[in-house]
């Protein structure tokens, strides 16, 4: 085999990858212009102003405020869920394991719209009321994959030996997942948190069935979408957006990078 | 002769790790039950709801939801204007993953073969961040670039190619006004958003195609096109039936994407949406939700068959 690859293929590489980058960059260019009735291009004037007007609009502080405490409260529940699912399912077979995790992959398997309904199906015949506490319960039931991934990869590259000498040493298994356990799976655990955060806080499918009256700076983004009022000022709570879930994803990148060596085993 | 080396137990957490110690399916049921619980409950009991509320019917008069056991409501999905909904979404997804699968092929195929080092982790970035940044952006994205007045049409006119864009939107059927509001621009979008999902299986089934039988099919004496369809294709099958699982399903299921681009025309999503809102009809919209769920169902089974799990 070649180990050049051919122009064609090069170009077929590239292109696809601005392909999937250049328009984000719009996001940003439109949050300057001075035109907010249309998206002429190229924009007619460049300003800053948009950064304060959506500083000072009332509408937009409660909706953040709700998505960071949805966001939250939903990556503290999958992880301590996914922590334990992940434990499970890494060293030991049992039956209807296979059942496991396919019942755990669902979720984000099957389209959002189908989860959303359902729970609004289900809300609706126990008379549950829409309240933030159901925004969670579909936020966390999807985002239990996120941080189950992230930590039976982990666990699975994780010697069992190590967990043998801790006991061997006298420690219980209390103390072997505080001092041992724990200290191995942190930077899975926190790129998996990191990773459930950044999904919670821009999801808008499932959240438009469970959240009643109340909305998140997406389903508010949403809005925005389809009655435009000030357009720049969506572009800047856009870009608000992007960056809060592109840092997240960027370290959990640099945390379960380069993790093909064995904690605990090899030496 | 020593004494046994047994420490004694030092408090509760000592006398729990003996007995996980001795009962390790303790441990294990302890361990799984609250997840288990969660997802029972939360989830498998939603989708139950679901399936229930599609079995009823709603009275034509009244509005209300009559709560006896009737396929009335799936009946319903024939009528030629839901059938219209369900065909116009399922020749969406077919047509969105045919395009990732072309699109994708050269960026898995390059990033799997060819990049190394430096370029291979700008490669994993370049398809990770776009697969996990906020979906909502991407699509305003796509709504800024497909405006009548915005940057294609520029682009076209700069280079003098509008009656290229005026020819592909006087199509019948996919045209229309402007690009936001015609099919071709809910297809570009839908084709952009899913793409990263088309990529990431299609390169891990790449990755693992051996060098040894691309040198034994040049040894052979085959033309790199004949290596290319006998060899790398077949071996890349199971990666790219698995990504067509994620654009497939995900286009299927999707009301956003088409209520902000393309024309008025309802998809499954979208009648899903509309029928538990405005309309209050429960019912249909549990059993057009049912539809996508079905289709995934045969659609994974095939999938099976061709050996796509093992690529997941």
């Amino acid at each position: 085999m070649r180990s050049e690859a051919s122009l064609g293929l090069k170009i077929a590489a590239i292109a696809g990858l601005l392909f999937l980058h250049l328009p984000i960059l719009l996001i940003f260019l439109y949050a300057f212009t001075t035109e907010e009735r249309s998206f002429t291009f190229p924009p007619p004037g460049l300003t800053t102003e948009w950064f304060a007007v959506a500083w000072n609009r009332p509408d937009i502080w409660p909706p953040l405020y709700l998505s960071l405490q949805v966001a939250a409260l939903s990556t503290v529940l999958a992880l301590i869920l996914g922590t334990l699912v992940a434990a499970a399912m890494a060293g030991t077979r049992f039956f209807g394991r296979d059942q496991v995790s396919l019942l755990i992959i669902l979720p984000i398997a099957l389209p959002g719209v189908i989860t959303g309904i359902s729970m609004r199906s289900a809300f609706s015949i126990m008379d549950i009321p829409f309240s933030t506490l159901t925004i969670v319960l579909g936020h966390a039931t999807f985002c239990i994959v996120i941080v189950y991934n992230n930590a039976v990869a982990r666990f699975r590259r994780l010697s069992g030996g190590i967990l043998e000498a801790s006991a061997d040493l006298g420690a219980n298994s209390f103390q072997t997942f505080r001092f041992v356990l724990l200290p191995n799976l942190g930077s899975a655990l926190l790129a998996g948190g990191m990773l459930a955060f950044a999904l919670s806080f821009d999801e808008v499918i499932v959240t438009t069935f469970t959240a009643g009256q109340q909305s998140t700076l997406p389903i508010w983004m949403l809005e925005e979408l389809v009655r435009p009022r000030q357009r720049p000022v969506t572009n800047v709570v856009a870009m608000v957006v992007f960056i809060a879930t592109f840092i997240p994803i960027l370290i959990a990148y640099y945390l379960t990078r380069g993790g093909s060596e064995t904690a605990g085993g090899g030496k | 002769m020593t004494a046994p080396a047994i420490i004694p137990p030092r408090g509760l957490a000592d006398r729990l790790t003996t007995l996980f110690w001795r009962h390790p399916r303790l441990l294990l049921s302890l361990l799984i039950a609250p997840p288990l619980l969660w997802l029972g409950v939360v989830y498998l009991g939603s989708l139950a709801a679901l399936l229930l509320q599609s079995f009823y019917s709603i009275d034509e008069f009244s509005g209300l939801i009559v709560h006896e056991f009737t396929l009335k409501t799936y009946g319903e999905l024939l009528r030629p204007s839901n059938a219209d909904v369900i065909l116009r979404t399922l020749g969406m997804a077919i047509a969105v993953t045919i395009a990732s699968a072309f699109i994708a092929f050269p960026i898995a195929y390059f990033a799997a073969r060819y990049a190394k080092g430096r370029w291979k982790a700008a490669f994993y970035l370049g398809i990770m961040l776009p697969l996990w940044s906020s979906y909502l952006v991407k699509v305003y994205a796509w709504k800024l670039i497909l405006a009548k007045e915005g940057i294609l049409t520029w682009a076209t006119e700069a280079t003098h190619t509008s009656w290229l864009l005026n020819a592909a939107l006087s199509l019948p059927g996919v045209g229309g006004n402007s690009l936001s509001t015609s099919y071709i621009g809910t297809f570009l979008t839908f084709t952009y958003v899913w793409l990263p999902f088309m990529i990431l299986p299609m390169q891990a089934s790449l990755e693992r195609v051996p060098n040894s039988m691309l040198e034994a099919a040049a040894d052979l004496g085959a033309t790199a096109r004949q290596t290319f369809r006998t060899v790398v294709l077949p071996l890349a099958m199971p990666g790219i039936v698995a990504g067509s699982i994620f654009t497939f399903s995900l286009t299927l299921g999707d009301y956003i994407i088409p209520q902000i681009i393309g024309t008025s025309a309802s998809f499954i999503g979208m009648a899903v949406y509309q029928l538990q809102g405005t309309a209050g009809n429960i019912p249909l919209a549990a059993a057009f939700a049912v539809v996508p769920i079905v289709i995934m169902l045969i659609y994974l089974s095939l999938a099976k068959r061709a050996g796509a799990f093992d690529a997941l």
